[in-house]
Parts: C-alpha cells; sequence; structure tokens
C-alpha cells in the first residue's frame, strides 16, 4: 500500500503550466475523434498521428506480426509467443524509472503515457536470424520520456529490463536465458529520434506476442535489442549488461547494429528471407544499419564495427 | 507370451511396404500444411526444419533398432532397411529445400556458408554419410559386397547420426530442449555400441590369452 502511494504521476514532472495546456489539447483532440472510435475495437484503438520516419515499404500483415515472434519468456518456437501470452497480464503496469536521473521512480504506465502524443513508425525490423519484416509501430520518441525524468550530465548509457514473472511468461521456468532479460543503449542512441518506446502496433494496443504494454524499438539494430515488456528503465556511467551478449559475447555484441558485412559467426548476415512474400520470394540484400545509414551511420564515426560488432 | 512376442511374431508376418506408405504419411501432412497456410508465416524455414526433425527422427529410430534387439528383445531388422531410406528421403528433401526455397540456389553465399559455418558444414557431412548408405540399401549390393564389407560400410549410419544431431544443436540459439534430446539419444545409442565392441575385444583378449 506504502507503495501505490509513494508512485510518482506525470503531474510531479511536468510543468504546471504545460499540464494544464495540455488538458485543453486533449479535450479538443477527444471532441474531434469520437466520431472515430466507434466498432467493437474501440478499447484498443490508439490516437496517433503519422511520421516522416516512416519507411513507404508495404508492412506485414497483423496476422504475420503477430504470429512470428522470438519471445523466449513464452517458449523458443515462433509461435509459441502467440499460443501463450494471452497469460500475461499488463494491467495494472509500472515502470520503475532510476540510476542516474532527477526524477527517479516507480511510474504508472498510464501515468507515465499521460499527455504523450503517440505516432505511427512503419520500421523496417531485421532480426539477427536474417529474416525481416515491416511493422508499422505505434510509439513515442524514447528522447521524450528521458527528457521528463531529467537525465544527469554523467548518464552515458540507458539500461533496460523485461518484466519477470514465471507464472504468466511459461518460458520463464526453464534457465534458457538469465532472467530478466536487460539491454541496454548507449545514450547517445537513446536519444535518437528513430529510437522509440513502442505501444502498440496497427492502430492498436500492442499485443502481448509483441511486447505489451510498452517496448523499444531500435530499428537499426537487430531485433533483439528491443526489449519487450518492459518495468525497469536506468540510466548508467558503464555500459550496461545486455541478456544475448552475457549468453554468447561471441555471437552478440552490445551494439548489434544492422550490418550485411560483418556475419553471424554460424550464418550469414549479407542476405536476408522477407516474411510473408510467399514460398519463392527472393532473398534480398541486407542493407547497413537497416536502411537507416543516413541518419544514423554518424553514432559510430571513427568505430570499428568489426570489433565494435 | 509376452508383449514383445507378440510384436516379433506380428513383425515376421507385416512386409515391410507399409513402413514406407506409413513413412510418406508426414510427407503427405507437410505438403498439405504447406497449401493450406499451415506452416505459419515463414513456410520454407519452416518445411525445411519439420524435414529436418523427421529425417533425424528416422535415422534415430534406425540406430535404435538394433539395441531393441539385443536389449529388449524386440526384432524389428527387418523394417530397418525402410526406415533408414525413409531418413534418407527426408533428409534429402531438408537439403533440396535449403538449396531451392531458402538459398535460391546463390551458390556464392551456398558455398561461403559450406565452408565457413560449421553446422552447415556438418550437417553437409552427415547427408554425404547418408549417400552411399541409401544406394547399398537393398539385397543385390549385400550379395555383391559380401555382408561384412557392407556392413563395415554401414557404419556410416552412426557419423550420419552424430552429424544430424550436432547439425541441430549447433544451428540453435541458447539451449532448448529438443536438440540436446536428439543429442542424448544419438550419445546413448552409440554408447551402447561402444560398450558392445568393447565387451567383445576383452572376450576375444581373454580367448587369446588362454
Amino acid at each position: 500500500m506504502a507503495k501505490v502511494s509513494n508512485r510518482l504521476r506525470w503531474s510531479d514532472v511536468t510543468p504546471k503550466s504545460d499540464y494544464l495546456n495540455r488538458r485543453d489539447l486533449i479535450a479538443g483532440a477527444g471532441a474531434v475523434a469520437v466520431g472515430a472510435i466507434a466498432g467493437p475495437a474501440m478499447a484498443a484503438k490508439l490516437d496517433h498521428t503519422k511520421s516522416a520516419y516512416s519507411t513507404d515499404a508495404q508492412p506485414n500483415t497483423f496476422e504475420q506480426i503477430t504470429n512470428y515472434n522470438n519471445f523466449y519468456e513464452f517458449g523458443t518456437g515462433k509461435d509459441d509467443p502467440a499460443k501463450h501470452a494471452h497469460r500475461l497480464t499488463t494491467k495494472p503496469w509500472s515502470v520503475e524509472i532510476g540510476g542516474l536521473v532527477d526524477k527517479p521512480g516507480n511510474y504508472d504506465l498510464d501515468d507515465l503515457l499521460n499527455g504523450i502524443a503517440l505516432e505511427e513508425r512503419i520500421y523496417r525490423f531485421r532480426c539477427v536470424e536474417a529474416w525481416s519484416m515491416v511493422i508499422p509501430w505505434i510509439g513515442f520518441e524514447l528522447k521524450a520520456l528521458l527528457d521528463k525524468v531529467g537525465v544527469n550530465p554523467s548518464a552515458k548509457y540507458v539500461s533496460f529490463e523485461t518484466l519477470v514473472r514465471p507464472d504468466e511468461m511459461v518460458g520463464q521456468n526453464y534457465p534458457l536465458l538469465d532472467w530478466p532479460y536487460v539491454e541496454g543503449l548507449r545514450l547517445d542512441e537513446a536519444m535518437h529520434p528513430l529510437t522509440i518506446m513502442a505501444t502498440g502496433l496497427y492502430g492498436e494496443e500492442m499485443p502481448n506476442q509483441n511486447g505489451a504494454p510498452i517496448r523499444l524499438v531500435v530499428p537499426w539494430k537487430y531485433g533483439f535489442k528491443s526489449i519487450k515488456s518492459v518495468v525497469k528503465i536506468e540510466l548508467t556511467e558503464s555500459e550496461p549488461p545486455a541478456t544475448w551478449n552475457i549468453q554468447n559475447p561471441r555471437e552478440y555484441g552490445f551494439y548489434s547494429n544492422v550490418n550485411p558485412k560483418v556475419d553471424h559467426p554460424r550464418w550469414s548476415q549479407a542476405t536476408e528471407r522477407v516474411i510473408g512474400q510467399g514460398l519463392l520470394a527472393r532473398r534480398r540484400p541486407t542493407l547497413m544499419f537497416n536502411g537507416y545509414a543516413d541518419e544514423v551511420a554518424d553514432l559510430y564515426a571513427g568505430m570499428d564495427l568489426t570489433t565494435n560488432y | 507370451m509376452t508383449l514383445t512376442d507378440k510384436i516379433n511374431r506380428t513383425a515376421r508376418k507385416v512386409p515391410s511396404w507399409p513402413i514406407y506408405v506409413a513413412g510418406t504419411l508426414p510427407l503427405l501432412w507437410l505438403v498439405f500444411l504447406l497449401f493450406t497456410g499451415g506452416l505459419g508465416v515463414d513456410p520454407v524455414k519452416s518445411l525445411e526444419h519439420r524435414l529436418g526433425e523427421i529425417g533425424l527422427q528416422f535415422l534415430v529410430a534406425s540406430l535404435a533398432v538394433t539395441p531393441l534387439c539385443r536389449y529388449a528383445r524386440l526384432n524389428l531388422i527387418k523394417f530397418r532397411r525402410a526406415i533408414g531410406l525413409l531418413a534418407f528421403y527426408y533428409v534429402l528433401l531438408h537439403v533440396l529445400v535449403w538449396l531451392l526455397l531458402d538459398m535460391q540456389l546463390i551458390w556464392s553465399e551456398i558455398l561461403k556458408d559450406l565452408y565457413k559455418r560449421p553446422y552447415i558444414f556438418i550437417g553437409m557431412v552427415g547427408f554425404l554419410a547418408l549417400i552411399p548408405l541409401a544406394l547399398t540399401s537393398n539385397d543385390y549390393s549385400i550379395k555383391k559386397m559380401g555382408a561384412a564389407a557392407w556392413r563395415k560400410l554401414h557404419k556410416l549410419a552412426y557419423l550420419a547420426g552424430i552429424a544430424g544431431a550436432l547439425h541441430y544443436m549447433m544451428l540453435v540459439k541458447a539451449w532448448p530442449i529438443e536438440p540436446i534430446l536428439y543429442c542424448a539419444a544419438v550419445a546413448a545409442l552409440l554408447l551402447i555400441r561402444a560398450e558392445w565392441s568393447l565387451q567383445r575385444r576383452l572376450a576375444a583378449a581373454a580367448q587369446a590369452a588362454q
């Protein structure tokens, strides 16, 4: 009970004037949206705007995106998450934000999202297993969140942690990975406008198997960096641990940027199979930084990407 | 009459062709799933993996025939050829799906994978080991080669079993349970044989010493 009463609200970290202004905006937006939210799925619909960061590529279908997942918390099969993730309860949900921030605390997700404008970001998604999809995420820039809690100047990295709840996440009953799943980004990567926290896809709330209710999406890195069902975000001075890097440091580096020239020790990363294109679809060459080189190559200027894989 | 006796008696009466028929059912099921969307979002990978796994299952089954005969007195040796050939057919289809649908005959990538990726190399070793076995799995070959030479050649099945299980183990991420089970099964079936071989040698040495 003490935990609940100590919980910070977004009203605690948002300047009062912004807070009041936003109420007007939301009231206005609500009036506009009323006509649009009829229908059976209205509870799950998310209001959002389009983004210039979206690709023109044709997104995979909802069916494909929600039935082909690597989410070992629910099993290692690609269809295991679709089968087992319904057990996960995502309400209520809180995210602990700590480390080198001005306003650490255990934030209720609804409060965290309150007033944050959602965008649709249609991103290419490249798995380290050499397959790819195009996914219409709904989310917001991680930077917006970090700015709200205030990042201390000494912070250099951001670490993330997934929920551990073995009775709902059946895969966690086996020591497949070192639970909880953890990931990390350098602060400049985290603050990059392409880096988002996603709360939905296809205009609706995030399906459980895709990392509900809130997950990271870093489109120029291999999919496993985009940690799901996040319960903890911490700003740190030193490089945080990352689950697959711990599991096999030779195969999975901290950066894990999509790079067709640096192969996985056990398979080539030069090409990818695009999911959903049928039996006879051609493999496609994988692009440097998954096609986001213009936006992110500067982050790694002067770095040897063969050793910093 | 024990259950084993009943099975052995029935086995003597049953010809081996129904094994081929039954062994084709998983393939027909896969083809059905393929054309009805039942193989999921990534049908190529699914088909490739399932064919490989069924091949490995038949391979393990063929390696289990002799130990079953010696320990459980369960005599299924007349079906071993059919089981082994089915293993070969499924592995062949697995390799063809890899070459045609997965790698799409991009030979530069295929050749690079073969020498750079130990799991692909080891898988290929297993497949190549099965080819002479499939070619000599007929009465004519046994007669022509002589039983001793034929038996010696067919020890390649051990290599194929090891290669198949390792190939599976090496391609997965982390340590899921299925490939571990196949590795354990192959290891157990080969250790049993190593033990027999040791006993034979000890017995021979004892006899020579007398």
